[in-house]
């Protein structure tokens, strides 16, 4: 447990699950307006996009298919915004935060790796060819992006010297570490766009598959994964801002606010930046986050474990 | 009486889950059932106050369940692994082996004289188990795990100079024509 931070208690977990609904909203909200702007309409009419799409989806009626599995399923449909929901648990809002874990930044690698098996049993479950097809693509890609992500995220945690999200936010004291370690932190905002399934990371849920992992869901099923993208995506700016972006350091606001500020302007960044990319092919990634990323991430880390021991001593 | 309580339920969902493994039909269900199991486990370790261990098994067997799903429904050629199928095979010679393991290690437990506790728990106990396993050989081991990997990938890349998609780009336009799409 570290000083800097107040531990909440758990009864606050509803406000962070509204909080994360709320931020994830926001990036829907963006992602409507942009949405429109690029059709040609003007930006204030997309914005009740995800309001209409909700209300679509929640009165259309559950598609059903053969020999479905539908345990699995449903545990990869409405998995991801509970691991969201886990991952914002070590991720402080400015003092507070719901935990303070000692092994924070590992927590929230091990809720990314959870997002593997799930998007996989979402593509599994309906017993389609083309969502099955969606889910092998995840996991392709999955090792494209998970080491690097690893790699980036270890960055500031040697910098900080600790595993506690708390830590790492009171290292940043002076300086954030997205300034000086940036290629760990682009690194990771890739990682985030990868998790939630967006390009250019967007092959598993693509349109040459007729959605992907999405393809035969409707209704609320589909409304919780579209739900979940939007919410990982949230829950990765929200661990970003924390690690890399000073947590709620900044002044005149208070730290609550910087938190949430800080988030929602790097969520809206990175819509816009999935809006501008184009699909990248899966077997693409590959070559590309092994040969190219992570040689780069960890040259990052020896930079960062040399200032750290360099300027330690 | 709080972590009697967690300590319970998770040993009665890792059993119940690996007993699943066994009892299910599916590749997919199987799998997934044994991720819970080491999940479970993984949590038990937290009880333990090992922070660091017990997330990374957590980490690391659902990164490698999701992995092994697929290659366990890739490889299982003859009896295709997307139609319902039994788990069990070699019935007899496995359950004799594993009740054998069972009752060797339930055995071991009930006779070993286990040595009173000395002491207070390290503060940082993840260090000192480190040290207790490692010891003055921790940078041989810490050199052994990069080079190891480093072997692996090497090998991978010596074995497939080209892998199964050429990804040169020289032939992109005789691929677009064929299997993936651009």
């Amino acid at each position: 447990m570290t000083g800097a931070l107040t531990q909440v208690p758990a009864g606050w977990v509803p406000l962070a699950a509204v909080l994360l609904l709320a931020l994830a909203a926001l990036g829907a909200t963006v992602d409507g307006a942009l949405a429109a702007r690029a059709q040609g309409r003007h930006w204030g009419s997309g914005l009740g996009l995800p309001m209409a799409e909700t209300a679509r989806l929640l009165r259309q009626r559950r598609r059903r298919t053969v020999a479905a599995d539908r345990p699995l399923w449903l545990i990869g449909t409405g998995g991801l915004l509970v691991v969201a929901l886990l991952m914002v648990v070590v991720v402080p809002l400015g003092r507070w935060t719901l935990s303070d874990l000692p092994v924070g930044v590992v927590w929230f690698n091990a809720m990314d790796v959870v997002v593997w098996a799930l998007v996989w049993l979402a593509g599994w479950g309906p017993n389609s060819a083309h969502s099955l097809v969606g889910g092998y693509r995840f996991l392709a890609q999955a090792l494209a992006y998970e080491l690097p992500l690893m790699f980036a995220i270890t960055a500031p945690a040697v910098a900080a010297g600790s595993l506690a999200v708390g830590d790492v936010v009171a290292a940043q004291e002076g300086l954030w570490f997205a300034v000086w370690m940036p290629v760990a932190f682009l690194v990771f905002c890739g990682a985030v766009l990868a998790f939630s399934v967006r390009a250019p990371f967007s092959a598993p849920a693509g349109a040459d598959l007729a959605g992907g992992v999405l393809a035969d869901s409707s209704g609320i099923d589909r409304w919780l994964l579209l739900a979940g993208r939007w919410a990982l995506m949230a829950a990765g700016s929200a661990f970003a801002v924390a690690v890399f972006l000073g947590g709620g350091h900044g002044p005149l606001l208070p730290a609550w606010l910087w938190s949430l500020v800080k988030t929602g302007a790097l969520l809206a960044v990175l819509v816009w930046v999935r809006r501008r990319l184009p699909t990248v092919r899966p077997d693409r990634l590959l070559p590309f986050g092994w040969v190219v990323v992570l040689p780069l991430v960890l040259l990052q880390l020896l930079v960062v474990a040399v200032v750290v021991v360099v300027g330690g001593s | 009486m709080v972590d009697d309580i967690v300590f319970w339920g998770l040993a009665v969902v890792s059993v119940a889950s690996g007993v699943a493994v066994f009892r299910v039909d599916s590749m997919a269900r199987a799998t997934y059932a044994l991720a819970v199991s080491f999940v479970t486990v993984g949590l038990v370790l937290l009880l333990f106050g090992l922070d660091y261990l017990g997330i990374v098994v957590v980490l690391m067997m659902v990164m490698e369940m999701a992995i092994m799903a697929i290659y366990m429904i890739m490889f299982m050629g003859m009896n295709p692994a997307l139609m319902p199928m039994s788990m069990v095979h070699g019935k007899r010679t496995a359950v004799t082996v594993a009740g054998l393991t069972f009752a060797v290690l339930a055995a071991g437990i009930l006779l070993v004289d286990w040595p009173e506790r000395r002491g207070a728990p390290a503060a940082d106990l993840t260090l000192s188990l480190g040290h207790a396993v490692m010891g003055s050989k921790m940078l041989v081991m810490i050199t052994v795990s990069a080079v190891l990997f480093a072997t692996i990938v090497s090998a991978l890349v010596l074995a497939l100079p080209r892998g199964r998609y050429d990804t040169d780009g020289a032939d992109d336009g005789d691929r677009a024509s064929g299997e993936a799409p651009s």
